[in-house]
């Protein structure tokens, strides 16, 4: 079989179709050519191929790429934030839920002022930022190396990903119980269990940002005289840093969660410990309260992390 | 230097070789292009020749002295614009030099040079994203430069831009290749860019890639784009078109 040339000398043989333009339409040259003539050849014909009716014309197509303006934007966020707390406003002030139960949103702004004032709000952020400070770098000190390994060197990858793997999906609160026989209750559990929570995650992410680096690049660089750890230090390595950061953020994310949680089950500082002893004493303000300032510092940590992205990535904008 | 190719060969699965007995001599301060339909290897050819593939027959010689692996005295250019991105025109230049060991100084100085010859010097701080596809091309072309390579390989290097901006890479590729004197072998599926660079021009088969012709350019060492109409010109153009059409029926027959 040869397909292509017999059908191109088939074509170039073969009678010439009627012209659809100059066919049907012979007379008015300077007339609208181009649009009732197209509409009636290219209708019936589809039609007839697809078994259905032709498209309707007027039909508007919507893509699905529109954008909003930036003034909506800022509506709709605002919106976002404003109406949940509408919402809980005009629910605690209709008085149909008990207050012990759902405080009011002043009467959670109180509390706050109030622990705020004693300084126990101050030495419970301390406690609680200390154990995200340390367990978060020991996680990315552990994670980062061990995933850009990962990512750079196929054998790194065969040796190290099953086991990570693996691992990532052991839910690091069910180490709590044997990390409390390990390590005892005090700071050294807690790290240890923000360091399970988030090093297999943050080494996964961190090695397929760095398997993403252009192969093209990494062979330029080789023909320019670099050798390995030259590229894996001034190709890869800036290359995948803005990505790095992103998977930073992600899971800096988990491990504010993992501080919270380790300071619920033992610990005698930290705004989990907090929430735990606001709960004996039913003092719901006071949880909502400190479960406000947990969402804010993890806000700005985000924040932080992405501000930080911004400026290392510039280039890939 | 010389650049030699004896027997060479690949496959990249057993049995089906890609590549199959190219023997090729290149002279120094030639200008080569290598045409060929899709599938004939061409591009692997020059990752042969920069050492980045290891070839399964035969070996690849530059100066008497075999190819084991990639090196500065082999620069490449591949289509898209491989620029490190985070860099800046001034800094993609110098790559290769900080890789050297050059000082500070000298580096600086040998980049402002290159940076003038590709005529970017205006964009030296600037970063690749901002430049245009043809001006990436050059600040490419330059960085392989800056380690006064032996050979130049060029693989398709204009094949994503327009057609104004590459035939102004045309002229712009053949400048730079009086200029510096250094070999060039470029690999492309444009006969006509083939024609107009080359002096001479190297027509793969199919399935697997074979030399199937090696003809001499005999247009006068001065081209501008006018020559492009000339009857010689037409006449070499048609004939490598024709050889590489009946290639490319051939291997779609096959597949």
């Amino acid at each position: 079989m040869t397909p292509h040339p017999a059908a191109t000398q088939a074509g170039e043989t073969a009678d010439q179709k009627p012209d659809p333009v100059t066919g049907p339409d012979p007379g008015p040259v300077t007339g609208p050519v181009t649009g009732p003539v197209g509409d009636t050849a290219t209708g019936p014909v589809d039609g007839g191929a697809t078994g259905l009716a032709p498209p309707r014309p007027g039909r508007r197509i919507r893509p699905l790429s529109g954008s909003v303006t930036a003034r909506t934007a800022w509506t709709l966020r605002a919106l976002s934030v404003l109406g949940p707390l509408a919402a809980w406003w005009a629910l605690s002030a209709s008085g149909a839920v008990n207050p012990a139960f759902l405080p009011s949103p002043a009467a959670v702004w109180d509390a706050g002022v109030r622990m705020a004032v004693s300084g126990d709000l101050w030495s419970d952020l301390a406690a609680s930022l200390g154990r995200i400070g340390l367990g978060f770098l020991l996680a990315v000190l552990i994670s980062v190396p061990l995933g850009f390994t990962m990512g750079a060197l196929p054998w790194a990858q065969a040796l190290l990903e099953p086991i990570v793997g693996l691992l990532r999906y052991l839910p690091a609160s069910a180490f709590i119980p044997l990390l409390i026989i390990w390590l005892g209750i005090g700071e050294a559990s807690k790290v240890a269990l923000l360091v399970l929570g988030v090093v297999f995650f943050n080494t996964l992410m961190t090695a397929d940002v760095v398997r993403r680096v252009p192969r093209r690049l990494l062979e330029v660089s080789a023909t320019l005289g670099a050798g390995r750890p030259r590229v894996a230090a001034r190709v890869v390595f800036p290359y995948a840093l803005p990505g790095i950061i992103d998977a930073m953020r992600v899971n800096a994310a988990a491990a504010w969660n993992f501080v919270v949680v380790a300071e619920l089950i033992a610990a005698t500082s930290g705004l989990g410990y907090r929430i735990t002893r606001a709960q004996r004493f039913l003092q719901t303000d006071r949880i909502f309260a400190i479960l406000v300032v947990i969402g804010l510092i993890g806000l700005t940590i985000d924040v932080t992390l992405r501000l930080l992205r911004a400026r290392v990535g510039r280039w890939s904008a | 230097m010389t650049l030699r190719l004896e027997g060479l060969g690949k496959e990249f699965v057993p049995g089906l070789p890609v590549l199959e007995g190219i023997d090729l001599t290149v002279e120094p301060g030639g200008f080569v292009c290598v045409v060929g339909a899709s599938g004939s290897g061409k591009s692997t050819l020059l990752s042969l020749i920069a050492g980045l593939t290891r070839p399964t027959a035969g070996r690849v010689l530059l100066d008497g002295q075999e190819v084991t692996g990639p090196g500065p005295e082999r620069g490449l250019v591949f289509q898209t614009a491989s620029l490190y991105p985070w860099r800046t025109v001034a800094g993609n230049v110098a790559f290769g030099l900080e890789a050297m060991g050059m000082p500070r100084a000298r580096r600086d100085a040998r980049v402002a040079g290159l940076l003038d010859e590709v005529g970017l010097r205006h964009l030296a701080g600037a970063l690749p994203g901002r430049l245009s596809g043809g001006q990436q091309q050059r600040v490419a072309i330059a960085r392989a430069l800056a380690c006064s390579p032996r050979v130049l390989l060029l693989d398709e290097p204009f094949g994503a831009l327009d057609v104004q901006t590459k035939e102004d890479m045309q002229v712009f590729v053949r400048q730079v290749w009086r200029d510096v004197g250094t070999t060039v072998i470029m690999v492309t599926h444009d006969v006509e860019e083939a024609v107009f660079l080359g002096r001479r021009v190297i027509v793969l088969s199919c399935d697997p890639g074979r030399v199937a012709r090696d003809l001499a350019v005999d247009l006068p060492a001065d081209r501008t784009l006018a020559d492009k109409r000339s009857t010689a010109f037409l006449a070499l153009r048609v004939e490598v078109e024709d050889l590489v059409r009946a290639e490319h029926r051939a291997h779609q027959a096959r597949v």
